[in-house]
């Protein structure tokens, strides 16, 4: 494993009911960097997060975090390094700022920290005391961010982070996203259908069709020049599943 | 007066134990039922929502020729004591319990599991944290299975007998005074056991607006 890789993925396989798998021969994940998924619906996005977070285990294949071989059950230290923000923003019962602050509680810390400030930095101030059950979509998602924001893990795994917002609060998310990056040196994995999205934040891109990894490069080479022809079929739009 | 006091005392004691006992059996019966999956479970859940709907009586009934001196748990010479009493009401109440729990713990979203898991839940916050996310169908599920218990007459007649002094309880009291024309001692009976179904169910929300914050 080089020193500058958080994650070393090797032969990894993970197979629901008899046909469906995902399989990745290699990928590494660089400390520091920002990686988006992108493929189609049902390509194993979602999948490989959950792996990442050790929320399941692999079938096969070995996956490595910070020098240590994943195994379960995955000691709660290991997975506290890394924060996941859910495709579907799921709240807890009680106001926004319990929410928010649920990740540090449950790592003991009960004094109040930068939540204010990250809620502020997401538009969301004034719903700090409200209940978290009536807000809309787009609301819940901004707190679901704003509750991984809060605990500042090292690694931080976004699936479709986005995905209920209007234009201007994704732009408001993107700029978080690359703060996050630059000033904290956060590891990113982001899953997202958004191509220009990709584009905008990574620093590099990989492409899942049917389970299976198809190319993962640096940012300009994967959209300029993609080495794999379905890379290509699917940069263009092309039903290439 | 005294002997209205021992009516009340006798009544909250039975409904307060036969509760007390299937809630400690029935929610945790009710969470395991709904998050997991065997052989039989549907007959399980089939036989939980027929208690539910069973008439007390024929409860009383059952649980009468149980504790009989002929039956199969007469040596135990509960019958006609308030420990009958208590069990005719945990299998009239249980069943409630239970039934209530499953439902109100299968309307948690399943992936709410892996987001606490996510969030650096450990397993034990991580039950502690759903079971407080169940909480307002919980306590729904035991105040359904009081108000069932609470005024109960058929079965608490039965396995009792309305001994004066002994197994008189509000709502066999009521039925007592009605049949000897005291109509206003048994309304009075009543009120009082209104107030008391009243007071209880303002307790139990009480605690229901203020849930614990997670630790």
């Amino acid at each position: 494993m080089t020193m500058e890789s958080v994650y070393r993925i090797r032969a990894l396989r993970k197979t629901y009911g008899r046909s469906w798998s995902l399989t990745i021969d290699a990928l590494d994940i660089r400390r520091g960097e920002t990686l988006a998924v992108v493929g189609p619906t049902g390509s194993g996005k979602s999948t490989l997060l959950r792996l990442l977070h050790f929320l399941e285990p692999a079938d096969a294949g070995t996956l490595e975090f910070e020098d240590h071989s994943v195994a379960f059950p995955v000691p709660v230290e290991l997975r506290r390094r890394i924060t996941m923000v859910f495709q579907r923003p799921l709240l807890l019962r009680g106001s926004v700022l319990d929410n928010i602050r649920i990740g540090l509680r449950l790592r003991g810390q009960h004094e109040a920290g930068r939540e204010a400030e990250i809620l502020k930095s997401l538009g969301i101030g004034h719903l700090a005391h409200e209940k978290a059950f009536p807000l809309s979509g787009g609301e819940a998602q901004r707190v679901a961010v704003a509750r991984a924001l809060a605990i500042g893990s090292p690694v931080l795994l976004l699936d479709e982070p986005t995905a209920h917002l209007d234009p201007a609060h994704i732009l408001v998310i993107e700029r978080i996203i690359r703060s996050l990056r630059e000033d904290s040196g956060t590891t990113i994995v982001i899953v997202t259908h958004n191509l220009l999205q990709a584009r905008r934040l990574a620093d590099r891109v990989a492409l899942l069709l049917e389970g299976q990894l198809i190319e993962e490069a640096e940012t300009a080479r994967f959209f300029d020049h993609p080495a794999d022809p379905r890379t290509a079929a699917f940069l263009r739009g092309d039903l290439v599943w | 007066m005294a002997e209205f006091w021992d009516v009340v005392r006798l009544t909250l004691v039975v409904t307060g134990l036969a509760l007390a006992i299937s809630a400690a059996l029935g929610i945790p019966l009710g969470v395991l039922l709904a998050r997991s999956r065997f052989f039989g479970r549907g007959l399980v859940v089939a036989a939980l929502y027929t208690g539910m709907g069973f008439p007390p009586v024929v409860i009383g009934l059952v649980v009468y020729l149980l504790l009989s001196r002929s039956g199969p748990l007469g040596f135990l010479g509960w019958l006609f004591t308030p420990s009958s009493m208590i069990v005719a009401q945990i299998v009239i109440c249980l069943p409630v319990v239970a039934g209530l729990t499953m439902a109100a713990a299968e309307a948690v979203d399943p992936e709410l599991a892996l987001q606490l898991r996510s969030l650096g839940a450990t397993p034990a916050q991580e039950a502690r944290a759903l079971l407080r996310e169940v909480q307002p169908g919980v306590l729904a599920a035991l105040l359904a299975g009081f108000g069932a218990i609470i005024s109960e007459v058929g079965a608490a007649m039965l396995v009792g007998g309305n001994i004066d002094g002994q197994t008189r309880v509000l709502s066999t009291a009521v039925v007592l005074e009605t049949r000897r024309g005291n109509f206003g001692l048994a309304l009075a009976l009543g009120g009082a056991l209104l107030t008391l179904a009243f007071v209880v169910n303002a307790l139990f929300l009480r605690f229901q607006v203020a849930p614990r914050r997670m630790g």
